[in-house]
């Protein structure tokens, strides 16, 4: 014996203690990961809560035929520089609109410029020492405030960031997904219940499934290039429409569907099926009256996923040209749209300290709209699964 | 007329056509029942079919026409559209009617169109494999035309130069400055990937171990979810995220270093898609550790081997085909991704093997000679489908690769559960 029981009890130990090190690496990699998604989510947050204030200021407007042809001249001189110019372009429309408002001189909120703002949040701003004073001052008097930015959710996109919001961009969001859906929800359940139900195993079917299989994992901007070439180039869609859109993420939600249809409808077990053929019904009456009713919980909760993976695409959009700047929110799906993901790219690319805090707010918004999303999926699954 | 009017108009027809010629399919085979004939079919099989036959080939002549304007530039007027698909609904419904007798398989009849619509519904998913090459092919060839493949596969300039120009007509009596040598794009990539590996790859198998081998059921529940939703962020935010809080974090890092990294550096955008794709591998490398036969571990651990060793030597090279497929399909992912890289690395195609240095991608060049007002028929915008041919065949070789590997793995140890 070479070894004494003492080097080999020795040698355990060490033989142990790289089994705690394996343990001790591997748990340090998921906690990692998970740290990773805690900093990552707080950066977002404390990046974007800001935009959803908005520095707002109590002013005297003077209503008169001066400032209907110089909106400039309704605000006193010391605070011209501090209002929001967009507020002062509509100015002369509200004048229009609302005739008894000539003449008056009314002490209102109105909204800032976006130095004034990132002044009032503390950042940096371009503001000259002359207007900070008069801001300090107004902070004191609160006739200078930060209030709740309902901008944000109400008015599309606009070169003022004060004036900026994600309401465009959702409107173009809502109606591109819905021609997702009313694409790939039909198109693939109906792929999915012939390759489940109907189809004979031949190389036909053996084709289409490892196709569908590829297509799932081709990149999603190659969809953007089949778009282009395709709706746009060949068949003449418009540019930039929710319509382009919304088809070409259906085509790249298709295998989702029907992978996540398919699972489903495998999950219903043959004895329902031999049940309804027993009973006289037909190939298609078994799916309709039996087999896809039981699975619909399934199949809703794969296309939720699938819808809300599509939400946050970006790349294919922006090949068909979806990141145009929209101000007002489109009514049809020929209009000329954006996305809300494509809103956070366009806005992630403008310099201003106040783009950048909107383009954290709208990172907020998209992933609560995800979570939601998601969070409605799992309910779904939890409340109707049925353990056969 | 107004096209929104002539497509409610038309919806109106299908729609009353079908119910017109339910109704009365229905009746008629309820008459004929009624009258003591034994029939094949439910009277309502039989109003089925009537609705079909006569609502189906009118919204077959719509579909006809929509094609027909949209590719070939037929002026269909509106009005003709509505009186040819209601004199087809109308001949529909008589046929229809005229077959609702005792001795027709209504329901039989159904069932094969239904059959038929399925098919139609999968042929989509082939149509669409064969859009995606088609439509880049036929670019890439356009391309190929204009510049020469052997430049654009080992050519170490990328400049689009003044072939935006040419293509406009304007480069008349001048030279083409225009250099498609894409090896820059090839190498960005390269690196941008290797980058994303080196990250995901250690983390997303360690922490599949941990899940896999030692963690709780009750941590296991939990912490599977919470990786995937790393897989499930928008692509956009984690570009956002490496552009504006990864990227000046690196360059702070290495500044009192006396290492000048560039804010486009390559490093930012290779981390933060390594972690976007940590799930891509744990959850698989998850699934194919936990379906090695238990009787493996139990050998293993009756010849005296720790835990520890018994994943090192038995678990993982057990596992390691289905590891590697991981790994390739996270590969691929990493290789198409976009968003990451257009919002956080250069534009500069540049040949370097410094991660500091900004570095260009192929999936960027794509988006930049897309974007943007371009003539379509310029080099510039169609190297972007050469480009894309390139990634399509990379990915899909990568794919096919790592669903074979897959196979091997759940044949040899008959897993069900991949």
């Amino acid at each position: 014996m070479s070894h004494s029981f003492d080097d080999i009890s020795a040698q355990l130990k060490g033989r142990h203690r790289r089994t705690k090190r394996l343990k001790f690496m591997s748990m340090g990699a998921l906690a990692l990961a998970a740290t990773f998604l805690v900093v990552f989510i707080g950066d977002m947050v404390m990046r974007g809560y800001p935009a959803f204030q908005q520095a707002e200021l109590h002013v005297p407007v003077t209503y008169s035929e001066q400032s209907q042809e110089i909106p400039l001249a309704a605000v006193e001189e010391d605070v011209r520089d501090l209002v929001s110019r967009g507020w002062l372009r509509q100015l002369p429309r509200d004048m229009a609109a609302d005739a008894s408002l000539m003449g008056q001189t009314i002490d209102r909120w109105v909204i800032a410029d976006d130095q004034v703002d990132q002044y009032l949040k503390g950042h940096k701003s371009h503001l000259k020492p002359k207007q900070t004073a008069v801001l300090d001052r107004m902070v004191e008097n609160g006739t200078a405030e930060l209030k709740f930015n309902i901008n944000f959710f109400t008015t599309g996109d606009s070169k003022l960031p004060e004036y900026a919001g994600i309401w465009s961009a959702a409107m173009g969001t809502i109606l591109t997904l819905l021609v997702t859906l009313a694409f790939a929800f039909p198109v693939g359940v109906l792929t999915a219940v012939y390759l489940e139900e109907f189809a004979p195993d031949n190389r036909f079917t053996q084709a289409i499934e490892i196709n569908i299989n590829n297509l799932a994992a081709v990149p999603s901007i190659l969809f953007g290039l089949l778009g282009l070439a395709i709706f746009i180039n060949f068949f003449g869609m418009p540019r930039s429409s929710p319509l382009v859109g919304g088809l070409t993420l259906g085509l790249m939600t298709l295998p989702v569907i029907i992978i996540t249809t398919r699972s489903a409808l495998r999950s219903v077990p043959d004895t329902i099926r031999q049940a309804a053929f027993g009973v006289g019904c037909s190939r298609w009456q078994v799916v309709r009256d039996h087999v896809l009713p039981l699975s619909l919980p399934g199949i809703l909760t794969g296309s939720i996923i699938g819808l809300a993976q599509a939400m946050g695409e970006t790349a294919p959009l922006i090949i068909v040209g979806m990141v145009a700047f929209i101000p007002d929110a489109p009514t049809a799906i020929t209009q000329a749209a954006t996305v809300l993901p494509a809103q956070i790219f366009t806005w992630a690319g403008e310099p201003e300290q106040a783009y950048v805090e909107r383009t954290a707010a709208g990172i907020l918004v998209l992933l609560s709209v995800l979570i939601l999303l998601n969070a409605a999926a799992v309910m779904l699954r939890k409340k109707f699964e049925r353990r056969w | 007329m107004q096209t929104q009017q002539i497509f409610l108009f038309f919806i109106g027809i299908v729609a009353l056509a079908g119910l017109v010629a339910f109704f009365s399919g229905r009746s008629k085979a309820q008459r004929v029942r009624a009258s003591g004939a034994e029939m094949y079919a439910q009277p309502d099989q039989y109003g089925w079919f009537t609705a079909i036959s006569s609502a189906g080939p009118a919204l077959l002549v719509g579909l006809a026409a929509v094609v027909a304007i949209a590719t070939a530039d037929i002026d269909i007027e509106g009005m003709q559209l509505l009186i040819a698909s209601l004199v087809v609904a109308a001949a529909g419904l008589v046929i229809g009617l005229a077959l609702v007798k005792p001795d027709f398989h209504a329901r039989n009849a159904i069932e094969t169109l239904i059959r038929y619509v399925l098919i139609g519904a999968a042929m989509i998913s082939i149509v669409t494999t064969f859009g995606i090459l088609v439509s880049i092919i036929f670019e890439a060839i356009r391309f190929f035309q204009m510049e020469s493949f052997w430049t654009f596969i080992t050519g170490t300039t990328w400049d689009p130069g003044n072939s935006f120009q040419m293509a406009a007509g304007r480069g008349e009596g001048v030279e083409s400055t225009a250099n498609f040598g894409a090896v820059p794009l090839f190498a960005g990539t390269f690196m941008i990937t290797l980058i994303a590996m080196l990250v995901a790859i250690p983390i997303g198998l360690l922490a599949a171990v941990y899940m896999a081998e030692f963690a709780p059921e009750s941590v296991r529940t939990v912490a599977k979810p919470v990786l995937e939703v790393l897989a499930g962020i928008p692509t956009v935010v984690y570009g956002f995220f490496a552009a504006i809080t990864v990227a000046p974090l690196i360059v702070d890092i290495f500044s009192p270093l006396g290492i000048e990294a560039s804010y486009n550096n390559a490093l930012a955008p290779g981390l933060v898609m390594g972690i976007m794709i940590i799930p891509f591998i744990s959850s698989l490398s998850d699934d194919v550790i936990t379906s090695v036969p238990d009787t493996m571990r139990q050998g293993s651990l009756a010849l005296g081997m720790t835990h520890g060793e018994t994943i090192r030597n038995v678990i993982l090279p057990a596992a390691l085909p289905g590891i590697i497929s991981a790994s390739l399909l996270a590969m691929s992912r990493a290789l198409g991704e976009t968003m990451i890289v257009v919002m956080a690395a250069g534009m500069r195609p540049n040949l370097t093997a410094n991660p500091l240095e900004d570095m260009t991608t192929v999936t960027v060049r794509i988006v930049a000679a897309l974007t943007g007002d371009q003539e379509f028929a310029s080099a510039e915008t169609l190297s972007a489908f050469a480009l894309g041919l390139v990634l399509f065949v990379v990915t899909l070789l990568l794919n096919m690769v790592s669903v074979v590997l897959i196979r091997r793995f759940r044949e040899k140890y008959s897993a069900n559960n991949l």
